[in-house]
């Protein structure tokens, strides 16, 4: 059964942060085309910020997460600082205490990490948010998580990508872009495609540390 | 636009450093939590605490509102971006005179989740929340789904309500009540004829076309209802007092207060011309304007235009709007 130890792990986090702050700039103009235009600038802000705070410390990928949950929920606020703060201190919660993660332990965390955005948001499905993106990936790893723990992370990453881009098509429900009815459909959700973006870095991360 | 700009990063630090020290006879910042601005009256022990916040860029809202007989301490967030649960938090603590806080705040998703998260921390320290949500802006949503209209300019007279009655030695319960019925007879509507930028974003986050103007627009922008000809001032005096007054529905002979703020880069004296036919208009239903206020209350960055609030008044709301407060704004 692969799996990948839990302790040393900070540099899963910091990879993360890596692609957010590669891709700020994309971030925030998909959100410009019906939001406010600043999620790559508060998304880069909040994963930089915790990269820099875990560089060169020995950690566990749970405390890892737990910094940058951190970072999001007291310093950066607005929609997304406590829903991804949320999300990674409920994965982290689920994580703490194991030696090892396999794939019925990234399941759980998975799962956690839904349960914690869901627990603070109101969004569902259809919604035209980053669930669109997390609901069927968590659901697709789960059901291919039979097949092992590599063949799991890549029908979540497939899953997550599709799950992003029917946002193209969906009228915003919730948020401020909903507040533009029609105007919004025909682009892709900024949280909906940050969120692809952290479930595949992760994904592809813990993939190639798999032993 | 030019601007008065450093880094861009530092704005909103910037922006709260120097309120502080102009004001410093009314407010200052929460050592712990420089996103926390407390007034210098605050907490007193027995009285309801009153705690808002959002994002920045609406000045002189929401720091200004704090201070003496009205907001004891906001929570500030970047521009236009929700505070985070933590300064809510810290606002709720430092506001906390031991009979509860009552958060008083805008419909937005952010705010939403980030007070209830904050709820959630004070609880541990036995803080007793209550909170009122403000939905005043009519365009947001049809009058059947008021739950979803956001909150605007009517949160000004929210806050003075809440305050005055917390000031008065009401009960936690009583000020929610208060706070509450003070957006209930709130309506107010926005008209937008220029756009604003996030100075990190360097481009106008919506385009009002030359000649238009945006009727129910939104304090961040968000879509109006209509976007048509601008029109000579009168008639869009009119349209406001139409769009404000048909969802009050309230019979002749109500007495009432209304706030008319620029949002940002409207000048002052084309507010006045505004308030001008708006009285007018409002005294030929019949109403009778208690109180009038004029101003840059609530803005947008440098957006042009302006916002119209009406409240309906009776005798509670009356005294309380009169009860004498200090702050920087108000």
């Amino acid at each position: 059964m692969a799996y990948l130890a839990n302790s040393g792990q900070a540099q899963i986090i910091e990879e993360l942060a890596e692609v957010i702050v590669a891709n700020k700039a994309w971030l925030s103009e998909i959100d410009g085309k019906i939001g406010d235009g600043d999620h790559g600038i508060n998304m880069a802000k909040g994963f930089g910020r915790a990269a820099e705070r875990i560089h060169g410390k020995d950690m566990s990928l749970d405390a890892a997460m737990l910094v940058l949950s951190d970072v999001l929920m007291s310093e950066i606020g607005g929609s997304m600082g406590p829903l991804y703060g949320l999300m990674f201190e409920d994965m982290a919660a689920a994580l703490s205490g194991r030696s090892d993660i396999d794939a019925e332990a990234f399941s759980a965390m998975l799962r956690a990490g839904l349960a914690g955005v869901q627990g603070v948001g109101n969004a569902k499905v259809g919604d035209k948010t980053l669930i669109d993106t997390l609901v069927p990936a968590v659901a697709a790893f789960d059901a291919a998580k039979a097949q092992g723990f590599a063949a799991a992370l890549t029908a979540m990453a497939e899953a997550a990508e599709k799950g992003r881009d029917t946002t193209v098509d969906l009228v915003a429900r919730i948020g401020r872009s909903s507040r533009l009815g029609e105007r919004s459909r025909g682009v892709l959700d900024a949280g909906a495609t940050s969120c692809c973006m952290i479930l595949t870095t992760l994904g592809e991360s813990v993939r190639k540390r798999l032993i | 636009m030019q601007r008065f700009l450093n880094d861009p990063d530092d704005l909103v630090d910037e922006t709260v450093a120097g309120f502080v020290k102009a004001h410093r006879d009314l407010v200052h910042l929460l050592p712990e939590n420089p996103r926390v601005v407390v007034s210098n009256f605050a907490p007193q022990a027995g009285r309801v605490g009153i705690v808002t916040g959002g994002g920045s860029g609406h000045e002189p809202a929401f720091i200004g509102y704090t201070g003496r007989n009205l907001v004891d301490a906001v929570a500030v967030g970047e521009l236009f971006s929700s505070p985070t649960a933590k300064s809510f938090a810290d606002a709720i603590k430092a506001a906390n005179g031991g009979a509860g806080v009552a958060v008083l705040y805008g419909n937005y998703a952010g705010d939403n989740m980030n007070v209830k998260m904050a709820a959630r921390m004070v609880a541990k320290d036995g803080i007793e929340v209550a909170t009122v949500v403000a939905n005043d802006d009519v365009c947001s949503a049809p009058a059947a789904e008021r739950e979803k209209r956001r909150g605007v300019a009517g949160e000004i007279f929210m806050w003075k309500i809440g305050g005055a009655k917390a000031a008065s030695g009401a009960s936690l319960a009583e000020v929610q009540a208060a706070a509450q019925k003070a957006i209930d007879a709130c309506r107010s509507v926005g008209v937008g004829l220029g756009p604003c930028t996030l100075p990190a974003v360097g481009h106008p986050n919506f385009q009002i076309a030359a000649g238009q103007m945006e009727v129910g627009i939104g304090h961040h922008g968000e879509p109006g209802t209509r976007v048509e000809p601008l029109r000579a001032a009168n008639d869009v005096a009119d349209d406001m007092v139409r769009i404000v007054m048909d969802d009050h529905s309230l019979p002749a002979g109500s007495e009432v207060a209304v706030l008319v703020s620029g949002l940002g880069a409207t000048p002052v004296n084309e507010l006045y011309v505004l308030y001008d036919r708006i009285e007018a208009q409002l005294v030929g239903m019949g109403m009778t304007v208690y109180r009038a206020f004029v101003g840059n209350y609530f803005t947008s960055l440098e957006m042009v235009g302006a916002t119209l609030t009406v409240m309906a008044l009776d005798d509670e709301l009356k005294a309380l709007l009169d009860m004498d407060c200090a702050s920087p704004a108000l």
